[in-house]
C-alpha cells in the first residue's frame, strides 16, 4: 500500500495522468460527436493510426509542429468523409464500414511508412512538442510539475472538451447534431438535412480522432511505431459509453482511465512488479474498459437513433 | 439523395456491380504499384504468379486459406445473427492454447490426442465468446467493444504463458511452447504434398455450417434473429438462447483455426501464430456475403492476395501492406456494390 501512496503523492504521476489522458480525450470526443449524431464510428482505431503517422511524417518532411497537427486533422477528416459517405447517404452497416475504414487507414499508414522509409530498422525521431512553461503557475512547487508542465497539445485537448460541450449544448448546431442522433424525423421536419448533419459530425469527429493519434507521435513520443495505438481507439469507444455520451463525463472517464494506466506503469517498478507478471499490469486498461461497460450498462443513455440509417423516403 | 428499392434486379445488375467492385480494386492495386514506382501490370502479374503460378504457390495459398476459412465461417455465422463477433483472433488463440496444452502435457497417444485437442480447442473458443454474449443478452453490453478488447487481453495472456508456465525449456530462451509430439500432428491430406488435414477439416466445417443454416431449425432461428430480433421474439424464438448457441458455434469455429495452425502447420504455439487471421476473417465473411460455401471461395481469394503480395514484394519492392489495403478496399467496394444491386439512388 505504501508504494501506491508514494506514487499518488509524486508530481510526475499526475503529470503522466494528464499526458496519457490527452490522446484519449481527443479521440473520445471525436467518437462522441459521431455517436451523438447517430453514427457509430469503428474507424477510430485506424484513423488514430493514420493520424499518428501523418502528423509525424509531415514534421519529419519539414513542416512545423502545428502544420503537422493540421495534416493529421485533414487526413482524419478525409477518412471520416469516406466513412460518412458510405454509412450516411448509402446507409451501409456501420459495423462493417467502420472496421473496413480501420483496416484501410491502418494499412495505408503502414504502406506509406514503408514507401517513405524502406529498410529502416528504428524509425527516425522528430523534435516533438515541449512542455509549456506558464508564468507563475509552472513555478509553484509540486503543483507546477504535477499540473502545469504539459505540452500545448494537452491544453488543446482540454480546450477541445470545453468547446465540444459548449457547441453541443449551447448552440443551434449542437442541438441539430443531438437531434439527428435522437429523432432524425424531427430534424427533417425542421427543414434541416439529417444526412448533412451526420456527415459533418462524422468528418469533424474523425479529424479529432486523428489528432488524438498524432498526440502519440508528436507529443508523447517522438517517432512512429507499428502497433503504437494498440487498442486505444476501442478503449475510447468504451469511454464514450462510460461517459454516458456527455463530453464532461467522458473527459472525467478519460482522466480516471489514464490514472489507472499511469498507476499500473509505476506499479511495475515496485516490489509488486517482481512478483506479478508484467502482462497482468498491461491487461489492466483493457479489463477496466470492459468493467466500465458493464458498470454503465444499466443506465446507459444511448442516443435513440444510434446505428439507425435515415432514408428520407421511408417513414 | 434517396434510395429506392429495386424489386427485381436484372442479372446484369446483380453480376455486373460486384464485378465492377473487383475491377475497381484491381485499379487501386495498379495505382498503389505506380505510387511505389513499380510497373502496375507487372506487379499484378507477379501477385497472380505468386498466388497460383506454380504447385508450390498454389499449396501455399491453400495452406494460408485454411485458417481463414475457419475464421471466415466464425464471423459469417455470428454476423448472420447480427452478433458482432470481432474477437475471432482471441478465440483462435484460445483454441491454439488448448491444442498445445492437451497435445504436450497429457502424453496421450496420437489417435486419442488429436480429437481431444480439437474438442478442447472448440470448447475454449466457445468459452471466450460466451462471456461477451452473456453480457450482451443479460446486461445489454455491446459485444463489439468487449470482443475487440478481449483480443488484447488474450494476446497478453498468451505472451505471459509463453514466457512462464508454457515456455519451452529447450527453446533457447525464445517465448514459444514445447512442440507437439509427431503423432499428435495432423497428417498430410495427400502424401507428398505440403497440405495438411486442417484444410480438409475446414471444407467439412463449411459444408456442416451450410447444412446447419439451410436445413435445421437452429439455422432458421439464427436467420430470423439476425433479420429482426423483435419479430423473432414475437414469433416465439428464444432470441437470447439463439444468440448464445450462435456464439458457441462461432467461437468454436474460430478456435479450430488455432487448432489447425498448431497441429497442422506450426507444431507449437508462438505469440505470432496469427498475423490477424481473426480480423481478416471479417473480410472473408463479408466478401462471401456471409454464405458458408462462399467463405471457402473468398478465403482462397484473400489467401491468394496475401501469398501473391508476399512473393511480389520480394521481386518488385512494393511493400506487402498492399495486400491489406486491397482487401480493405475490396470489402468497402463490395458492400457498396451489393447495396446498389438492391436499391437505386434517386435525386431528391
Amino acid at each position: 500500500m505504501t508504494e501506491i501512496v508514494d506514487i499518488l503523492i509524486s508530481a510526475s504521476f499526475w503529470a503522466a495522468v494528464l499526458r496519457i489522458a490527452s490522446p484519449l480525450i481527443f479521440a473520445t470526443l471525436g467518437e462522441l460527436i459521431c455517436e451523438r449524431a447517430g453514427v457509430l464510428n469503428l474507424g477510430i482505431e485506424g484513423i488514430m493510426v493514420f493520424g499518428a503517422f501523418a502528423g509525424w511524417m509531415a514534421v519529419y518532411a519539414g513542416l512545423g509542429l502545428w502544420p503537422g497537427v493540421l495534416v493529421a486533422l485533414l487526413a482524419g477528416m478525409a477518412f471520416g468523409a469516406l466513412h460518412a459517405l458510405l454509412t450516411v447517404p448509402f446507409g451501409l452497416s456501420q459495423h462493417v464500414v467502420g472496421l473496413g475504414i480501420t483496416m484501410l487507414a491502418t494499412s495505408s499508414a503502414y504502406y506509406a511508412y514503408r514507401l517513405a522509409l524502406p529498410e529502416v530498422t528504428s524509425p527516425p525521431r522528430i523534435a516533438p512538442f515541449q512542455p509549456l512553461h506558464i508564468p507563475v503557475l509552472s513555478d509553484i512547487p509540486w503543483l507546477g510539475q504535477a499540473l502545469f508542465s504539459q505540452t500545448a497539445l494537452t491544453w488543446a485537448a482540454f480546450g477541445c472538451a470545453a468547446l465540444v460541450a459548449l457547441v453541443l449544448y449551447r448552440t443551434p448546431l449542437g442541438l441539430a447534431v443531438r437531434a439527428a442522433g435522437e429523432n432524425p424525423q424531427a430534424v427533417e421536419a425542421q427543414g434541416l438535412s439529417v444526412a448533412a448533419i451526420r456527415m459533418g459530425a462524422v468528418i469533424v469527429g474523425s479529424g479529432l480522432m486523428a489528432v488524438g493519434g498524432a498526440f502519440l507521435t508528436m507529443s508523447a513520443f517522438s517517432s512512429f511505431f507499428f502497433e503504437m495505438v494498440n487498442g486505444r481507439g476501442w478503449i475510447c469507444i468504451a469511454l464514450v459509453v462510460f461517459g454516458a455520451w456527455k463530453p464532461g463525463k467522458a473527459l472525467l472517464g478519460a482522466l480516471l482511465f489514464a490514472g489507472f494506466d499511469a498507476l499500473q506503469i509505476r506499479l511495475q517498478q515496485t516490489p509488486m512488479g517482481q512478483v506479478v507478471p508484467y502482462q497482468v499490469f498491461l491487461m489492466i486498461p483493457y479489463v477496466l474498459s470492459i468493467l466500465a461497460l458493464i458498470l454503465m450498462s444499466r443506465r446507459a443513455e444511448v442516443p435513440a437513433a444510434l446505428m439507425t440509417p435515415f432514408n428520407r423516403g421511408e417513414r | 439523395m434517396r434510395l429506392d428499392p429495386i424489386t427485381a434486379p436484372s442479372p446484369a445488375r446483380r453480376l455486373g456491380l460486384p464485378a465492377l467492385a473487383l475491377g475497381a480494386t484491381v485499379l487501386v492495386a495498379m495505382g498503389l504499384a505506380l505510387i511505389a514506382g513499380a510497373d502496375p501490370l507487372a506487379t499484378l502479374g507477379l501477385i497472380l504468379k505468386g498466388a497460383a503460378g506454380s504447385k508450390f504457390a498454389l499449396l501455399e495459398t491453400l495452406n494460408r486459406a485454411t485458417p481463414l476459412i475457419f475464421t471466415g465461417l466464425a464471423v459469417s455465422v455470428a454476423f448472420r445473427a447480427r452478433l458482432w463477433n470481432i474477437g475471432a483472433e482471441a478465440q483462435l488463440y484460445a483454441g491454439a492454447l488448448l491444442t498445445v496444452v492437451i497435445g504436450t502435457q497429457l502424453g496421450l497417444p496420437g489417435p486419442l490426442a488429436l480429437p481431444l485437442m480439437a474438442f478442447g480447442a472448440v470448447f475454449a473458443g466457445a468459452l471466450v465468446l460466451l462471456g461477451p454474449v452473456l453480457l450482451k443478452t443479460r446486461l445489454g453490453v455491446d459485444e463489439v467493444v468487449t470482443t475487440l478488447l478481449l483480443n488484447f487481453i488474450m494476446a497478453l495472456f498468451i505472451s505471459y504463458l509463453l514466457e512462464g508456465p508454457l515456455k519451452d525449456p529447450m527453446g533457447m530462451g525464445w517465448p514459444k511452447s514445447p512442440a507437439l509430439p509427431r503423432d499428435a500432428r495432423l497428417p498430410r491430406l495427400i502424401e507428398g504434398l505440403r497440405l495438411h488435414w486442417g484444410f480438409g477439416l475446414a471444407l467439412i466445417s463449411a459444408l456442416t455450417v451450410w447444412v446447419m443454416q439451410t436445413r435445421t431449425t437452429l439455422g432458421y432461428e439464427i436467420r430470423a434473429t439476425g433479420l429482426n430480433p423483435e419479430a423473432a421474439r414475437f414469433a416465439g424464438i428464444p432470441v437470447g438462447r439463439v444468440l448464445v448457441k450462435t456464439a458457441l458455434i462461432s467461437g468454436g469455429l474460430a478456435a479450430l483455426a488455432g487448432f489447425s495452425e498448431v497441429a497442422g502447420l506450426k507444431g507449437n504455439l508462438t505469440a505470432d501464430l496469427s498475423p490477424g487471421f481473426g480480423y481478416t476473417g471479417i473480410v472473408v465473411a463479408m466478401l462471401a456475403l456471409l454464405h458458408p460455401l462462399g467463405v471457402v471461395v473468398s478465403a482462397l481469394f484473400v489467401a491468394g492476395v496475401f501469398v501473391g503480395a508476399d512473393s511480389m514484394s520480394r521481386a518488385a519492392g512494393v511493400p506487402t501492406y498492399i495486400a491489406d489495403i486491397l482487401l480493405a478496399t475490396a470489402l468497402l467496394f463490395m458492400v457498396l456494390a451489393i447495396l446498389l444491386t438492391k436499391v437505386r439512388v434517386v435525386r431528391g
